[in-house]
């Protein structure tokens, strides 16, 4: 039994063939999976985008949909809610990916959005851009008419997303509506819907952050320097470390410090925590994401926390 | 009761294989995949199950794990609850929100787990059918001390109609039983009575305690008389893939790549079989024959694409294609109908109903589905067969139905991804049904594409693809409500002068004075009409008879008892009428004498005319009649009188006169 379990089909297939790495049975499943949800958008749906908020799951999402429509180029332009305050290597790395992939650009502005009044912008030290996305988001949805947006989240991310669905329903507000949610069965997605509602598809439900960075490691996917250790000028806030920007205002204590430090996660600069870290290269991310959940206990917890905070705003913005 | 302390010395023993957990994870390059459902009652130990397996695997990061430690402080004595970890729903629920499949990720070095949690109240069925649907394997949870529930049964039922491959019975609690063999044997044997009736190939029983952790990583020594594999090895070693069906190469295009004038892909998954460049492939619905040009997959080109994969086929000729076709191998081709059976499990508070058109999805098919009959609905907990007119939530049935499109199908056991379909609500746009089909229905109607399939190595045309059927506007239904009584189609068949047309006109007169509405259809009345361009070679008497069943179906759907009196001699075209009609609908009756009688009668001069040469093929001349096989009236004129032939059939029509 555990002789032909371990070796099925998948080992012998043609996709592994031109690979210098071997990918695992396990990432070739979850990539089937989200490569067949990325063409089903483009079947069902009449004007998708991906959204791409420069992150390495939404760098993830633009490689799978390379290759979900190889020979042809993706068929759907990638979306940026560009909060303005970004990290350089963010809109650099951004700009060389259109322009490798030739896809088409949207960016939807918050600044723009503070400008017309859209929404104001907070003030004090712990002032964030996080919250004003949800707005910029769903007009620069709107303006283009958009009837599907991709996006990176994965279930793994916190509990309440455990039950989110590969494609998810939003109302003519935009509103997700978690007491009629469909049922999802085998590999049949429901995509109808009523003009001017919308659905948030996510490809990426069933991955986990170790796929994620074992995916970027076998498929040589490149990524922003930002996620690799490196010097960095940065202060400490409540145990998380944050970038010594000019978008964030200081309290009178918190003096900047030089640390060796990496992203876990790359968002929106007021707000992204770095962590000290050693690892400079996909091998050692690898490790160190695997070790995090067995070890530093103590000192981890309450970056967490505020990790998971953040994710939160993230989401009330994005998903 | 224990405390989580009692078990750090497992957790210990533990933490040197969650170093290798570490180390090893990102370089195993055989690391698979396995998605299975947990199935238990409220309490089994569900939840502390997969807070176990989550814990153990270490898969939980350090802060949710604090935070469960604050929170079991103010708990009993300590104890840390692991069912804590993934109750998030019981929160949920109370605000209303809909719990129905949680999903849970934890890996070891061997596999990554995908876990479809359904949580088991009300919605049960529901939700189990869903987490179902993906599965490789089920844990059923059995609280030992409570034994093998009706619950136990009903999800041991569920998991073999959706055809999970395989299935575990984890006996739980055992530290409640004093770890008793006999208990674990006793509930073995209850359950196998029960499953024995059951389609599953695949059952493993493990005695564990979910609290304890004996059993689920760890074997731990208090059951020494258990030889069998722990349940997490036995999780990493079960054979995956099961479900994929190798053999039957299934295409469905999902999306056409165009990338410039001269590159015409067909995307789409394997969702079964395999195929090569080069190889003999048929277009389905457009039955076109081609030969597969190109594979790409998405690492490059390739000679062979397997089960499973998404790829973008080429093909060599110029063949009109777009999603919902589908690219079958010439000599294996599947089910091309408009009408089916399947099982349905019914997900609305909106009961299914037989006079409303939903919306089917299957494979990359979206059509008009109308369901034509409730045969039975199943009872869950005690398998029996219960009269049906309609589905209600978490209700699961036999149904037929019927499609505006054809839709290319096998069997769900055979074939799970072209045997599934979803059914969709039009007016709300929600998903309110999953079907899994069984075989292709006997009442079909409309079916063109039955008939056309047996010539599909001939004909390329399948089905008229500009044909668009609509639901009646007013149902038989209604009209047979109206009209108080039923409709029915009474078929007379036998040679020329055998007295069809005799009994049927003295039938006909006695069904309208008692009020009925009737019809009756004569052959020679059609052939001087609609069929005034048909002859009497085989062909012709087919195409003839095939027009003939089309009317009388008309007739049926308005209500009215029909009366055919048509000489049909071949079995088959008569066959291929009967299942344009519900089960039960269509009386066949055999009218017959001897040859010498129908010369003798010879009301229309034909055998005669035969006799002298002036006329060829006459049934029952010189042509042969084949008498019905199955289920047919007979009547011998030779002996019966019209009266009693007439009353025979008012008898079989429960018409009292
Ligand atoms: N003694 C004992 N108690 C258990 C075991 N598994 C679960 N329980 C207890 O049974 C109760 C219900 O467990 P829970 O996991 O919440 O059940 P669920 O409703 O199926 O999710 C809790 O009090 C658990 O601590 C076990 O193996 N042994």
């Amino acid at each position: 039994m555990n002789k032909e379990g371990s070796t099925g089909l998948e080992k012998q297939s043609p996709a592994s063939a031109g690979t210098p790495f071997q990918r695992s049975a396990h990432l070739k499943s979850i990539e089937e999976e989200a490569i067949f949800v990325m063409r089903e958008v483009a079947a069902q749906f009449e004007r998708p985008v991906l959204l791409f908020s420069g992150g390495k799951d939404s760098i993830v999402m633009v490689h799978l949909a390379e290759k979900a429509f190889r020979p042809g180029k993706f068929p759907f332009p990638l979306m940026h809610i560009d909060t303005g305050h970004n990290f350089d290597e963010t809109l650099e790395f951004r700009d060389k990916l259109v322009e490798r992939t030739g896809a088409r650009l949207i960016v939807g502005s918050v600044q723009e959005s503070i400008d017309k009044g859209r929404v104001r912008e907070e003030d004090g030290p712990e002032a964030s851009r996080n919250g004003l996305q949800t707005v910029t988001l769903l007009d620069t949805l709107k303006a283009h008419n958009v009837d599907c947006a991709l996006g990176g989240g994965r279930r793994d991310e916190e509990k309440a997303r455990a039950k989110e669905r590969f494609f998810s329903h939003r109302d003519a507000f935009g509103q997700w509506d978690p007491k009629n949610q469909r049922p999802e069965l085998w590999w049949l997605f429901n995509g109808r819907k009523n003009p001017g509602e919308h659905f948030r598809v996510f490809p990426l439900s069933n991955w986990t952050e170790m796929d994620i960075w074992q995916y970027i490691a076998t498929e040589e996917i490149p990524i922003p320097s930002l996620y690799f250790s490196h010097k960095r000028r940065v202060f400490n806030r409540r145990g998380t470390w944050l970038d010594d920007s000019d978008f964030i205002t200081r309290y009178p204590d918190e003096k900047t410090e030089e640390k060796i430090v990496r992203f876990r996660t790359i968002g929106d600069a007021t707000c992204t925590g770095a962590v000290l870290s050693q690892a400079s290269s996909l091998e050692e991310i690898i490790a160190e994401v695997a070790a995090a959940r067995v070890t530093e206990r103590g000192n981890r917890h309450d970056d967490k926390r505020s990790e998971a905070a953040m994710e939160d705003r993230k989401k009330l913005g994005y998903f | 009761m224990s405390k989580l302390k009692n078990t750090d010395q497992a957790n210990e023993e533990m933490s040197e294989k969650s170093a290798k957990i570490t180390t090893s994870e990102p370089a195993n390059p055989d690391m698979d995949l396995l998605r299975f459902t947990t199935a238990g009652s409220v309490d089994d130990g569900k939840s502390t199950l997969i807070g176990r397996l989550l814990y153990d695997s270490k898969s939980i990061f350090e802060d949710q794990w604090a935070a469960l430690e604050t929170t079991a402080g103010n708990r009993s004595g300590g104890e840390v609850n692991l069912a804590l970890l993934t109750d998030g729903l019981r929160a949920e629920r109370e605000q209303g929100i809909t719990i129905d499949v949680a999903y849970r990720y934890f890996a070891t070095p061997k596999r990554k787990f995908i876990i479809a949690d359904t949580p088991g109240h009300e919605q049960y069925t529901r939700n189990m059918v869903t987490g179902a649907s993906t599965a490789d394997l089920a844990i059923i949870l059995i609280d030992a001390r409570k034994g093998v529930l009706t619950q136990s049964r009903r999800h041991a039922f569920l998991s073999s109609l959706l055809q999970i491959p395989h299935l575990v019975v984890a006996v739980n609690k055992m530290d409640l039983v004093d770890y008793s063999e006999e208990r674990f044997d006793e509930i073995i044997h209850d359950f196998q009575n029960f499953s024995e009736n059951l389609d599953v190939s695949d059952i493993t029983f493990i005695p564990i305690s979910a609290l304890k952790g004996d059993n689920i990583v760890n074997s731990r020594d208090n059951m020494p008389w258990y030889r069998g594999a722990t349940l997490l090895h036995h999780l990493e070693h079960v054979k995956v893939g099961s479900r994929k069906n190798a053999q039957d190469f299934r295409f469905p295009v999902q999306y056409v790549i165009r990338p410039d004038q001269d590159y015409r892909g067909f995307a789409g998954r394997m969702v079964s079989g395999n195929i090569r460049v080069g190889e003999e492939v048929t277009i389905l619905p457009s039955g076109e024959q081609t030969r597969i040009a190109s594979i790409q997959t998405p690492d490059g080109p390739a000679d062979e694409a397997k089960t499973g994969v998404s790829v973008v086929l080429e093909i060599e000729h110029e063949v009109d294609i777009s999603r919902g076709d589908m690219i079958v191998r010439k000599n294996n081709i599947p089910e091309c109908k408009t009408a089916f059976e399947a099982t349905v499990s019914w997900m609305s508070k909106e009961p299914l109903r037989v006079d409303k058109p939903y919306i089917l999805m299957q494979t990359s098919r979206s059509t008009q589905a109308l369901v034509m009959d409730v045969r039975y609905r199943i009872n869950v907990d005690s398998l029996h067969r219960e009269d049906a007119g309609e589905l209600g939530l978490n209700e699961i049935g036999r149904v037929s139905i019927e499609t505006a499109q054809p839709l290319f199908f096998d069997a769900y056991k055979i074939n799970n991804a072209t045997g599934s379909f979803i059914m969709i609500d039009p007016d709300s746009n929600v998903t309110v049904g999953a079907g899994m089909i069984r075989s292709t229905s006997t009442t079909a109607l409309s079916d063109q594409a039955t008939l056309k399939q047996e010539e599909a190595a001939h004909t390329p045309d399948l089905q008229n693809r500009n044909l668009t059927w609509e639901p009646w506007n007013i149902g038989r239904e209604e009209r047979e409500d109206r009209n108080s009584h039923k409709a029915h189609v009474i078929w007379f068949t036998g040679a020329s002068g055998a007295g069809k047309s005799t009994i049927a006109r003295a039938l006909e007169r006695k069904l309208w004075d008692l009020g009925q509405r009737t019809m009756l259809l004569d052959g020679d009345q059609v052939r001087h009409g609609l069929n005034s361009d048909l002859g009497f070679d085989p062909a012709d008497r087919k195409e003839n008879i095939r027009r003939v069943g089309e009317v009388a179906r008309l007739f049926f759907e308005h209500g009215n008892v029909v009366l055919c009196t048509f000489v049909s001699p071949y079995r088959k075209d008569r066959q291929a009428v009967r299942e344009l009609f519900p089960e039960g609908r269509f009386t066949e009756v055999y009218v017959h004498c001897e040859p010498e009688t129908l010369q003798l009668r010879d009301p229309k001069g034909l055998y005669r005319k035969a006799k002298e040469g002036k006329l060829r093929s006459l049934t029952g001349y010189d042509a042969d009649h084949e008498a019905p096989e199955g289920e047919a009236l007979s009547v011998d004129t030779d002996r019966a009188g019209v009266d009693e032939a007439v009353s025979l059939i008012l008898k079989e029509l429960n018409v009292k006169s």
